[in-house]
């Protein structure tokens, strides 16, 4: 018997697919969640539209909360450590959190460098901008990836613009005569086995989510018709004023992502409830963007 | 012959490709219509709690119970032995009550502990089958005319009720395809039978 394969760390993430996973900061939200429809949850103390207003340094979360979140739900339970920032892996590992990931949205530890992923038996995932960073990622030994976004903006443009750069650039692999693949894999800062791999499949050898930004159902469909695999949803829930109605119309949504017919009744069933308040981007300083940090 | 994937959530492309590679055609099954169109239903790994809740939000339940009753064959994967399973353990939600069953979700423990196992399955031959557990189910009770053709640590893994096909593994993640074979006979079987009868009609 093996544990903690490669197959087994990416297998987690394949049962995830067509599946939201919802950030939640309490055993009860994790509980409207799974009750909603929810894959799994993201065990969180503050969601990102929190830690952006708190500032400050955002670590890993209190032990005590994720096990009540734990507790609280069947589901997988997936928890963020800082960039770098191993010995919180090692503990996330040893309380038996299904998923580590290595988020931006948390305070970096390591201005250089993401953990080696590959002696942990937990997987991770983590957060990718262009297919040069998800590429790196993977061989760090990331099992799961997910386009970054902006998270807590509740702005789909830079989830948008991030899922595009991935997807566009498979597709020019796919098309590239195979004499150009040394240079291309150089030019992005990713292995040539792994370039290699992506031009054959047309895809990532894990599979790919799709974070930071989503508030609506529609920019649910939106970004499942892009080509992610899977939503994260962050603020977008519990920031909206019916956490258990966009929970749910979300995930109805995700599931019928190409039926424009059934992401209209899911917007229906918002009523006129609002989604959570969104902010420009664009208006944002260098030093308020959480996607840059980590490369 | 046509297989259709359930495809509400889970690992409905690899399900696809490994009935590809076992030589069957096979489809996405999101809609009844989809479901009108099959021979046979692969029930795929995922989350069961999710997946029940949207088989009854998109009326998707009462078709595949009835089209199992009426013969068509039914292989459900970890999540898909679940929510086909008379009943879950520690869980108090409707199931689609197609096989004699009662599992217990994530038994073998949580992610830490999903593992890779060669597994003895004397229904596939001798070779041990490259079983892929990810926090998976194990089969705590079989009815009287359930078949246990597996087990792991003392606890049913793969078992069979006439028309349907139980796995607490993934055989959708390896490259071994003998029991996308054994189901793709099940359902060659199926469709002999149902041929018999209309022209016995």
């Amino acid at each position: 018997m093996e544990t903690g394969t490669v197959t087994v760390k990416r297998g987690l993430a394949q049962m995830l697919k067509g599946g939201v996973i919802m950030d939640v900061v309490t055993p009860e939200q994790a509980a409207i969640a799974q009750e909603a429809g929810a894959v799994a949850v993201m065990a969180l103390e503050r969601i990102p539209s929190d830690i952006r207003a708190a500032g400050g340094v955002a670590r890993m979360s209190s032990i005590e909360l994720i096990q009540g979140i734990m507790d609280a739900v069947t589901i997988p339970v997936m928890a963020k450590v800082r960039i770098g920032h191993f010995a919180e892996a090692q503990v996330l590992q040893s309380i038996g959190v299904d998923y580590i990931d290595e988020s931006e949205v948390l305070t970096p530890a390591d201005d250089l460098y993401h953990i080696d992923k590959h002696p942990f038996t937990t997987p991770f995932v983590c957060g990718a901008r262009d297919l040069g960073e998800a590429l790196r990622r993977i061989t760090e030994g990331a099992a799961m990836i997910r386009s970054k976004g902006e998270a807590g903006s509740g702005n789909i443009v830079e989830a948008v613009r991030h899922i595009r750069a991935i997807r566009d650039t498979i597709s020019a692999l796919t098309v590239a005569p195979k004499e150009e693949l040394v240079a291309r894999a150089r030019d992005i800062g990713a292995s040539y086995e792994l370039v290699r791999d992506v031009a054959e499949a047309g895809k990532l050898p894990v599979v790919l989510f799709c974070a930071g930004g989503v508030s609506t159902p529609a920019d649910a469909a939106l970004m499942m018709q892009l080509g992610a695999e899977g939503i994260f949803v962050g603020s977008g829930i519990f920031k909206s004023n019916d956490p258990k109605k966009f929970a749910r119309a979300i995930v109805d949504a995700t599931t019928h992502f190409n039926d424009p017919k059934i992401v209209a009744d899911a917007c229906r069933s918002l009523g006129t409830s609002d989604a959570m308040p969104g902010i420009d981007v664009r208006k944002l300083a260098e030093s308020e963007l959480l996607a840059t940090r980590g490369n | 012959m046509l297989v259709g994937v359930l495809a509400l959530q889970g690992d409905v492309d690899e399900h696809i490709a490994a009935l590809h590679r076992a030589g069957a055609e096979a489809i996405a099954v999101k809609t009844p219509a989809d479901l009108e169109r099959v021979d046979g239903l692969v029930i795929p790994g995922g989350e069961s709690t999710t997946v029940m809740k949207l088989l009854d939000r998109f009326h998707l339940a009462a078709p595949i119970k009835a089209r199992v009753k009426d013969g068509m064959p039914l292989w459900g994967t970890c999540m898909g032995m679940i929510v086909a399973a008379h009943d879950v353990a520690d869980l108090d939600q409707p199931t689609l009550d197609l096989i004699d069953i009662t599992v217990r979700r994530n038994a073998f423990g949580r992610q830490n502990e999903s593992a890779e196992i060669g597994l003895p399955v004397a229904a596939l031959g001798e070779e041990p089958f490259p079983a892929i557990f990810i926090r998976a189910p194990w089969i705590e009770r079989t009815g009287p005319s359930v078949e246990l053709l597996a087990e792991r640590d003392g606890h049913g893994v793969m078992v069979r009720q006439r028309d349907v096909l139980g796995t607490s593994f993934h055989p959708e993640l390896t490259s071994d395809a003998r029991v996308h074979a054994y189901f793709l006979k099940m359902v060659a079987e199926a469709k002999k039978n149902v041929g018999k009868t209309s022209t016995a009609a």
